[in-house]
């Protein structure tokens, strides 16, 4: 890959750039000032956050990237209302929010379906917590379901379910509640690579459609470049914002693009932020005590 | 070999067929080893039973007596060239063999009591079965509600803990006289007793139980709305309902543990009264009868109430196996 020359991930072409300068002149929904998160610990105070800064656009697909333990999970956490701030300002839509609420749908990891619901009793469960009545709820309901193309599985159990059939759940429920922002940490995480490519194009297709701004965590590089307008990258100790990315790759997205010279570009420069140059990491191949331990008269003496 | 490491796989479940197998067996075992004591006759049978008495003068036929004397006496007519004496081993009165049990499961039914204002042995039954019915409904009347209470809010616990921790180390038999005093002497301070060994306990093992709820789901209804008295109702209640019904379960076996107790206090009545009546008789095979009976009363509410449960809670997918 090294041997390709690639262009800068800052060049765009003038599509590209077109779609950049019309997204910022859309309102902003989150806009995220000086932020920042302190734990107290048995250890003393621990610096999660250190003044994040950033905004996103209205309907805008942004990515959140960074290594692990540098605060993505305690970020969105917070704008869910799940955790606190130490200090700084978080706004949506200009207005401060204090606790979660359904203006702000959240996807976790680990899919939190409610197991003694069904499907469609799953996704109905934030419609009637707003008070529509159960015949609108009902309706809603099985559009949403059909929106993630589960229809025939509306009155199975969760535990009936894939994961990535349980994740889709888990989206039509958040989205059901038409939140202004949907926050997802890392929600394809626990998903085979097959599935997990499925669902990005399931969410791009949403996303489309959807009134919705996005909110998206993930560790993989590859999922942020092919999801993303824009990737904020966070580095770890304290978690501050590294760099914002604007992604120079054109919509619409596909597989296809995954070899892209804009894409391996914008992928080689996420590569550099997360996994700097080695440094010290304590461990080099050479100091690892390494001691031959295949038997003399051993089938196969060499693995080469 | 190969059946050795396959009974013995830590975690795996046996399949279908060998559960079944194992299950029969283990009441087989006890059965088998009470079955070899009563009717091989050197196992065990410490007692003669005299079917001839011979010249010995306080024998008399089916008298029960240590195998020593009955040597020693034999020994002595012997001696004495008197007529000897015979009989036949035979265990003490206290361990009655299973089939003499099997049939006083039936008679035991079907006998009148000896007098009229004496009450049959399935009337007993049911007046246990109302003790417990009732000490347990109470107990759980309260229990459950503040169970959950404390295992949702931390300020519940606090206040409820404690105290219900110290409490439960109290006997519950230890306020039996107490109960009689403030309740009279019938059914009353029996139920007492009964949620007096149950509720605390109930209170600390379901507060306990809704601990365990996973946080992450209390998260994902609040992200969708979900405030106070529905995050309780539609979130904590139905996340923890299947374990609570286990735990049920299992506090209502341990209400049986109590009756006994709890029916010696005031006037002595249900299965307490016939157990200790028939003792008095020496009937241990009714005695024997009576305990069985409560145990496949016991097993067979539980069995009940774990069908019922897989009906009523579809989604619990391991209960199968439960
Ligand atoms: N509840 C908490 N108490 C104390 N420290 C926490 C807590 N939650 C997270 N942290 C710390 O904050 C840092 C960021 O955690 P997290 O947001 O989960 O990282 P990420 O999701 O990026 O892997 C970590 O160092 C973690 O140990
Ligand atoms: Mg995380």
């Amino acid at each position: 890959m090294n041997h390709l020359e690639l262009p800068s991930y800052l060049d765009q072409s003038d599509m590209v750039k077109d779609r950049f300068n019309r997204m910022k002149k859309r309102p902003v929904t989150l806009q995220v000032k000086n932020l920042c998160k302190e734990f107290d610990t048995p250890q003393g105070k621990v610096t999660a956050l250190k003044n994040i800064n950033f905004e996103t656009y209205k309907r805008e697909f942004v990515c959140v990237i960074g290594p692990s333990g540098c605060g993505k999970s305690t970020l969105i956490r917070i704008l869910a209302g799940l955790e606190t701030h130490s200090s700084g300002d978080v706004l949506l839509d200009g207005e401060t929010f204090s606790g979660p609420g359904p203006d702000r749908g959240m996807v976790f990891q680990g899919y939190t379906l409610f197991p003694w619901l069904t499907v469609k009793d799953n996704v109905m469960f934030g419609l009637e917590m707003s008070g529509h009545s159960k015949a609108s709820c009902e309706e809603q309901a099985f559009q949403w379901i059909d929106l993630v193309g589960l229809s025939k599985f509306a009155k199975s159990y969760p535990h009936q379910l894939s994961g990535g059939m349980k994740q889709r759940v888990a989206i039509a429920r958040a989205l059901a509640n038409q939140p202004r922002i949907l926050l997802m940490d890392e929600p394809f995480g626990a998903l085979d690579a097959q599935t997990r490519s499925k669902m990005q194009s399931y969410l791009h297709e949403i996303w489309k459609n959807i009134d919705v701004t996005i909110l998206f965590i993930t560790h993989d590089l590859d999922e942020a470049v092919y999801l993303a307008d824009r990737v904020l990258v966070l580095k770890a100790n304290p978690g501050e914002v590294q760099e914002v990315i604007e992604v120079p790759v054109p919509h619409p997205r596909s597989p296809d693009q995954l070899l892209n010279p804009e894409f391996l570009a914008t992928r080689k420069r996420l590569e550099e932020l997360i996994h700097p140059p080695v440094e010290d990491t304590g461990i080099k191949e050479d100091n690892l005590n390494m001691v031959r331990m295949v038997r003399v008269d051993s089938e196969v003496e060499s693995v080469f | 070999m190969m059946i050795i490491s396959k009974l013995f796989s830590a975690g795996k479940k046996l399949d279908a067929k060998e559960r079944i197998a194992f299950s029969i067996f283990s009441f087989f075992l006890p059965l088998l080893i009470w079955s070899l004591i009563s009717y091989v006759p050197f196992i065990w049978h410490p007692k003669v039973e005299v079917s001839v008495p011979g010249d010995v003068s306080y024998f008399k036929e089916g008298l029960l007596i240590d195998r020593e004397v009955f040597d020693r006496e034999v020994e002595t007519a012997i001696k004495n060239s008197k007529s000897i004496p015979m009989g036949v081993p035979a265990n003490p009165v206290y361990l009655p063999a299973p089939h003499e049990v099997a049939t006083a499961m039936f008679s035991a039914f079907t006998t009148e009591p000896k007098r009229r204002n004496e009450k049959w042995l399935h009337e007993s039954l049911w007046d246990s079965i109302q003790v417990i019915f009732w000490g347990f409904l109470i107990s759980s009347l309260f229990g459950v509600p503040l169970g959950i209470l404390a295992g949702t809010y931390d300020v519940f616990a606090k206040l409820f803990e404690p105290f219900i921790e110290f409490f439960r180390y109290l006997p519950a038999p230890a306020f039996g006289a107490l109960a009689v005093a403030v309740l009279g002497i019938y059914d009353a301070p029996k139920i007492a007793i009964i949620f007096i060994g149950t509720f605390f306990q109930q209170v600390l093992v379901i507060s306990n139980t809704t601990r365990k709820l996973d946080p992450a789901l209390l998260e994902a209804a609040m992200t969708l709305g979900a405030k106070r008295i529905s995050l309780l109702f539609r979130v904590v209640v139905p996340g923890i309902i299947t374990h609570l019904y286990k735990d049920l379960r299992l506090l209502l076996g341990w209400a049986w543990t109590y009756l006994i107790v709890a029916e010696l206090i005031g006037t002595s009545s249900g299965i307490t009264w016939f157990i200790t009546q028939q003792a008095r008789y020496k009937n241990f095979d009714n005695v024997f009868a009576a305990i069985i009976i409560i145990g496949i009363i016991g097993l067979t509410t539980d069995l009940i109430l774990a069908a019922a449960g897989r009906r009523i809670f579809p989604w619990e997918k391991n209960q199968a196996q439960a």
